[in-house]
């Protein structure tokens, strides 16, 4: 068989292919496409169950009160406005709290994930007495829900005393340290964040996988302990300090329960989200003098508006660091 | 003593040393936040904790805490089984849903990518707060019954439930199955990690199994079984204790907000404590048995 020959034997037509393959090329290729079609609708469908209540509060959010209780409108405000966006701003003070919620999210992320990845190398690495245990600890940490300790830790900052030291020196008072963001810091300093034990594990598990033979050879010339953690892991370890960065980043941006118990007098936008419908009331009451109820119509609207408005810049980040995000999980190989 | 000496020597020694340098802070963490709060929580859960205007002080009291709890509170109780029993059947359906999620998005097709954005984006919109205030907005029911009520309840779904419902077969366990197809937007929304930790898992089998088992005239389907769900049942374990903990944390969860309503607004700390110890350790005894459980089934490769 010449070249040529071949080529055309490739260029033959597909009902010839199959009648030589006796009908199992066309089986075959109908299969596939039933296939890819089922597929299509399913994931068309699913896409559509998670973005839906987006798109729902986007066009709620535009819409103007009698709009809502205008039974033809559905998705399409009639009264485009966005005095929603104002009031719910307003309502939340957005700009005081976006600021705040920044700066605490990046500096606690920063500080969580510097601690975690000391502590997760040393886990991946080194080998001394005790070490079950001490892991035996994390995953207890990742285990115990931090309702748990909840009540007694809000106790131990109502009055906090470290060692008897401060009663010392402040005339026998203890220092009440709710609502003063400085608790939140030290806890995260010493691992006990927001999911700080999965942070911990994600790394270790990450370390791990990371040959030893280039530590080795920075021991073998003379490079200390700390000088090969920060020359030579850390480079290597760029996708998982970004992914755990991005995570406590997002966790804490959103975390009610943190928020409540530490930094209660801070403005913080998860606290303003969930204030904002109690918010609202004070504010109709404010203007109008009287007591008056809101409709539920309309304090979901503010409610679906202030949403809005906090995962906006999740949304804008997650839209850049999308591949870091989901990459990433991938890259620690999480397995018991 | 003597024994650790002879184990950790010259720079084995060293390195131990600069290990525990390494895992200072959190065991300085853990010492300062977990345990002395842990046994603190226990220990008042015993006790009648009186707030005075400097201290407090933990009277002691015994159990009558936790009988307070399960006898004079008129909700805990309801609450608690309420929470477990939605906790097991959500977990179960979220274990399912991202399996099989991770499965399709495993799968060449055109526009993967963005698929795969749009499943991992629930891991922002499912957390915190923002779940919470999702699963009561009473907006969106409104809109749904004026969407059905306009097309006069002519549903799919509604049909099968009422076709099924009729012929009075195993009604409870159609009940459980069609409150979970119901709320399918909270178990998608809940199931992002664990797509990521499948799809990890799926990407670590060595494909020449599976042409091996297709040349030996192994169908999908067999395969499924024989080599995917095998190979990743290790995962399986991870993806369940991780599911059912982040379920028991969530902001929406009606025991924590309890919990809450008790310690801050009452300022029972006692009965609060009581109450949490009670809802951990059922939670742990959960775990770990069903760890056990599925431990069994788990195939190691290795």
């Amino acid at each position: 068989m010449t070249d040529r020959e071949k080529k055309a034997g490739v260029r033959k037509s597909f009902l010839e292919r199959n009648r030589e393959s006796g009908g199992y090329l066309l089986k075959r290729r109908s299969r596939d496409i039933v296939v890819s079609i089922c597929r299509a609708i399913l994931l068309f469908g699913m896409c559509f169950l998670i973005l839906q209540p987006i798109f729902n509060k986007i066009s709620v959010s535009f819409m103007t009160e009698e709009d809502l209780y205008n039974p033809v409108v559905i998705a399409i405000p009639e009264h485009f406005t966005t005095e929603n966006y104002k009031l719910a701003a307003e309502l939340m003070s957005y700009s005081k709290a976006l600021v705040n919620s920044t700066i605490i999210s990046l500096t606690i992320a920063a500080l969580q994930v510097s601690v975690c990845l000391l502590v997760g190398y040393g886990f991946a690495r080194f080998r001394f007495p005790f070490k079950k245990f001490w892991f035996a600890c994390i995953i207890l940490v990742i285990l115990i829900p931090p309702q748990t300790i909840a009540s007694s830790l809000h106790l131990h900052f109502r009055f906090f005393d470290f060692l008897g030291l401060v009663r010392l020196f402040n005339h026998g008072e203890t220092l009440n340290l709710r609502g003063v963001v400085l608790p939140y810091y030290l806890m995260s300093a010493g691992c006990m964040g927001l999911k700080n034990g999965l942070y911990i594990y994600m790394i270790r598990q990450f370390f791990r996988n990371i040959p030893e033979d280039m530590e080795e050879a920075a021991y073998v010339d003379g490079c200390g302990m700390m000088k090969t953690f920060t020359r030579i892991m850390l480079p290597q370890a760029k996708p998982v300090i970004t992914s755990c960065f991005l995570f406590a980043f997002v966790w804490q941006w959103t975390d009610g329960f943190y928020s409540k118990m530490f930094l209660g007098n801070t403005k913080l936008v998860s606290t303003g989200i969930a204030r904002i419908v109690d918010s609202l009331q004070a504010y109709i009451q404010r203007i109008t003098g009287t007591l008056t109820t809101i409709s539920v119509a309309y304090s979901n609207c503010i409610l679906a508006t202030g949403t809005l408005m906090i995962i906006m810049p999740l949304i804008i980040l997650y839209l850049f660091a999308q591949k870091q995000f989901v990459e990433s999980i991938s890259a620690t190989g999480i397995k018991m | 003593m003597k024994r650790f000496k002879s184990k950790y020597t010259g720079l084995q020694r060293r390195k131990a040393k600069a290990g525990y340098l390494f895992i200072l802070p959190f065991i300085i963490g853990f010492l300062a936040f977990m345990v002395k709060p842990f046994f603190q929580s226990l220990y008042m859960s015993f006790c009648n904790v009186e707030l005075t205007a400097g201290s407090f002080t933990p009277i002691w009291q015994g159990l009558t805490n936790y009988i307070y709890c399960f006898r004079v509170d008129p909700e805990f109780n309801r609450l608690l089984v309420e929470e477990i029993s939605r906790m097991m059947v959500y977990s179960v359906a979220i274990l399912i849903f991202s399996f099989f999620v991770a499965l399709i998005l495993n799968q060449e097709f055109k526009g993967r990518a963005l698929v795969r954005a749009i499943f991992f984006l629930p891991v922002i919109l499912s957390s915190g707060v923002i779940i919470g205030l999702d699963s009561n907005n009473q907006l969106m029911a409104n809109l749904a019954n004026t969407i059905e009520s306009s097309t006069q309840g002519i549903s799919i779904t509604d049909g099968l439930e009422t076709i099924l419902r009729t012929a009075g077969v195993g009604t409870r366990a159609f009940e459980t199955v069609f409150d979970l197809i119901d709320n399918i937007y909270d178990v998608a929304v809940a199931s992002g990690i664990q797509i990521i930790i499948f799809l990890t898992g799926l990407q670590t089998i060595p494909s020449a199994m599976y042409e091996a088992a297709e040349i030996e005239g192994c169908t999908k389907w067999e395969s499924l079984w024989k080599i995917t769900f095998p190979m990743i049942s290790s995962l399986l374990l991870v993806n369940w204790i991780y599911t059912v903990i982040d379920f028991s944390m969530r902001s929406d969860n009606q025991v924590i907000e309890k919990i809450q309503t008790v310690m801050i607004d009452q300022l029972n700390y006692g009965a609060a404590s009581a109450m949490s110890w009670v809802y951990f350790v059922l939670i742990l005894a959960f775990v770990g048995v069903t760890s056990l459980i599925i431990n069994k089934g788990v195939y190691y490769y290795d």
